[in-house]
């Protein structure tokens, strides 16, 4: 029979499921924590996160960042504090879309969407400047014309950020540790990771700085979170 | 017998009937090359858990048609060093065989009963088929031997080494299953007592009991099967096109629609070796059962040749190519020997029916003469057997003495 079982094999397979889907007519729902288009976000006051550190440029493996900082004009604050973003560019023929940006940045002011179907014809198209980055007045990102955005692509942005916390601390998981932005207020903590059983999310939102540190909790406190983190 | 088309002499209205009858017969082939590769794609495709053409038309099957009027658009190149007339020639020479062979094969008409296959239409009597020579099984030998001709010629003519590699190799291999597949068509011919197709298929049409596939054994069928597949240069004997080891074979060179028309040609092969399969052992038009007519002749026809066009597609899904010496191992040293075995056991039979060793008249007469058939044959075999073991010796001594070399 040795011959002809793979006859049988290639036959089978003949009416076995499609796993393949019609990618531009049917697209699937993205992976909570994709990464895609950056955004530049906004205080609920509208003033604009970004300070100009410059901390994203200096961490970018790819170098695709691209910051200038300027003074706050004092009547007119485009910023709070001292300094604002004044030329903020990122060329996407460079960007890995690996996050450290996100991770840097003191301020959450870049974060990720979760927007990748975006495309251009030549070189200086690629490099998004500050006006095309910036939510608009909404607080949404802008829909450029030559992206495609979905219904969420704007939710969960940079999520793995807001599941775990300051030195990847299992015990802060679920906690929220950043400002709130303009459109879409204090975004919720990203809950369910795999072990966790407590679903309901604390209810202070500061931190202390005991609680930064480990090694300083209570015993029980922490044992039963390392429990419930699983394995971390 | 021939075709009573020609039997009151030819005038104008009969060469337009002819002329018409080829048109459609070409007709009929381009548009199941069109279907064909579609098919192909789909079930390949299926086969490996992919989608395939899905685009162009519905369920894709306007594919064909685009990647040809592509074809047409693109830039024909000529290689510098190209033998320009033959280089343009070589393709033609690939299609025009391949249209040739379709041409003798019955593809409508009703067999059944009394009928030889006859239909009356516009006042003249004919035979379904865009012709029948009396030669005609020879002349599908002929055929396929030209067909090399334009392979062979279009990888020299390239000026290139791929294609020259490619080009020898296919027909190494063809002339290789030559000898089988004629070795097999004897066995049909010699049932039948005629070279005709159309005859060929009238002597199967009364029951699919008559079909030659039973009547010769089915082994002279499977070996012009496996021959078929060979002498049509699809996996697993796609040795010629190996992309691995020859980047597109002896068609490499070709860009724009000469390429396509290889394509073409190679499609029409496939479909008119499972034309020429289904005529000689299958019936051609003839129902396996039930009613019997031109048009339902003509549905059976198609539906016996998509069973064979679904199974190369599965053999080409399923199998891995051969090893080059694997290939000729089994042209020369088993299809070969085996076929001409066979023929000379059906030979045999036959003289045996005429001479009565099958009754009681002349049955000692007739166990002489087979126990010492069987003795030759015995003695026949073990000789073939003992040259194969004695070559498979040396060569494996051969690579032993190469792998000493080496420090």
């Amino acid at each position: 029979m040795g011959y002809f079982q793979g006859f049988w094999v290639t036959f089978k397979k003949l009416w076995d499921r499609r796993v393949t889907s019609e990618y531009p007519k049917v697209k699937r729902p993205k992976p909570i924590r994709s990464h895609g288009r950056h955004v530049l976000n906004r205080y609920e006051d509208g003033m604009e996160k970004c300070i100009g550190c410059e901390l994203c440029a200096g961490v970018c493996p790819a170098r695709c960042i691209y910051v200038r900082g300027a003074d706050n004009p004092p009547d007119d604050p485009v910023a709070p504090g001292e300094r604002y973003g004044f030329v903020y560019e990122i060329n996407y023929l460079r960007c890995i879309h690996c996050d450290l940006c996100v991770e840097a940045c003191p301020t959450e002011a870049i974060t990720e969407s979760k927007l990748f179907e975006f495309s251009f014809t030549n070189r200086p198209d690629a490099i998004y400047t500050k006006d095309e980055l910036l939510v608009d007045d909404d607080g949404r990102p802008q829909r450029l014309p030559w992206e495609d955005w979905r219904e969420g692509d704007d939710l969960h942005t940079s999520a793995w950020m807001r599941a775990t916390s300051p030195s990847g601390s299992a015990a802060y998981e679920g906690r929220v540790q950043w400002s709130g932005e303009l459109g879409y207020g204090v975004r919720a903590p990203e809950q369910g990771q795999a072990a966790r059983v407590d679903l309901t999310p604390p209810t202070d939102a500061t931190v202390t700085p005991e609680e930064l540190d480990p090694s300083t909790m209570s015993e029980g406190e922490s044992a039963s979170d390392h429990e419930i983190a699983g394995g971390h | 017998m021939g075709d009573p088309l020609f039997v009151d002499g030819i005038d104008l209205g009969v060469v337009l009937f002819v002329v018409v009858k080829a048109l459609l017969g070409f007709a009929f082939v381009l548009v199941g090359v069109i279907l064909m590769i579609w098919f192909e794609r789909k079930v390949l495709a299926d086969m490996q858990n992919r989608v395939g053409p899905a685009r162009a038309g519905k369920w894709g099957l306007l594919q064909t048609l685009a990647d040809g009027i592509k074809l047409i658009f693109k830039e024909d190149v000529k290689p510098d060093r190209a033998d320009r007339p033959v280089y343009r020639l070589a393709p033609y020479l690939s299609v025009a065989p391949a249209f040739l062979t379709f041409c003798i094969v019955p593809i409508a008409g009703a067999f059944g009963g009394d009928d030889n296959g006859t239909v009356e239409l516009f006042g003249h009597e004919t035979f379904l088929q865009v012709a029948d020579p009396p030669v005609g099984v020879l002349f599908l030998l002929a055929m396929s031997s030209v067909g090399i001709y334009g392979i062979m010629l279009a990888g020299w003519s390239s000026g290139s080494k791929y294609p020259l590699l490619g080009s020898v190799r296919a027909s190494a291999q063809m002339v290789s299953y030559e000898a089988a597949l004629g070795l097999s068509v004897a066995a049909v011919v010699l049932l039948t007592g005629s070279l005709s197709t159309h005859a060929i298929v009238d002597s199967q049409a009364d029951s699919f009991l008559d079909w030659n596939v039973w009547r010769t054994g089915v082994l002279p069928f499977a070996i012009f099967f496996v021959a078929a597949c060979a002498e049509l240069n699809r996996a697993p004997f796609d040795l010629v096109e190996a992309e691995q080891e020859l980047v597109g074979g002896f068609h490499t060179e070709y860009s724009s629609i000469r390429f396509g028309m290889f394509y073409l040609s190679e499609y029409m092969n496939l479909i008119t070796m499972s034309a020429i399969i289904v005529t000689l052992f299958f019936g051609g038009p003839a129902p396996a059962f039930g009613p019997d007519g031109p048009l339902l002749g003509l549905g059976w026809f198609v539906l016996k040749l998509v069973v064979f066009l679904f199974v190369f597609v599965w053999i080409r899904a399923t199998l891995p190519r051969f090893r080059y010496d694997q290939l000729m191992d089994l042209g020369w040293k088993r299809l070969i020997p085996v076929a001409l075995g066979w023929l000379l056991l059906l030979a045999a039979i036959r003289i045996g029916q005429d001479e009565e060793w099958f009754t009681a008249n002349g049955f000692w007469n007739g166990t002489l003469i087979v126990a010492i058939a069987v003795g030759i044959a015995f003695i026949c075999g073990v000789a073939i057997l003992v040259a194969m073991r004695g070559s498979d010796r040396e060569r494996i001594d051969e690579g032993s003495a190469e792998l000493r070399k080496v420090p």
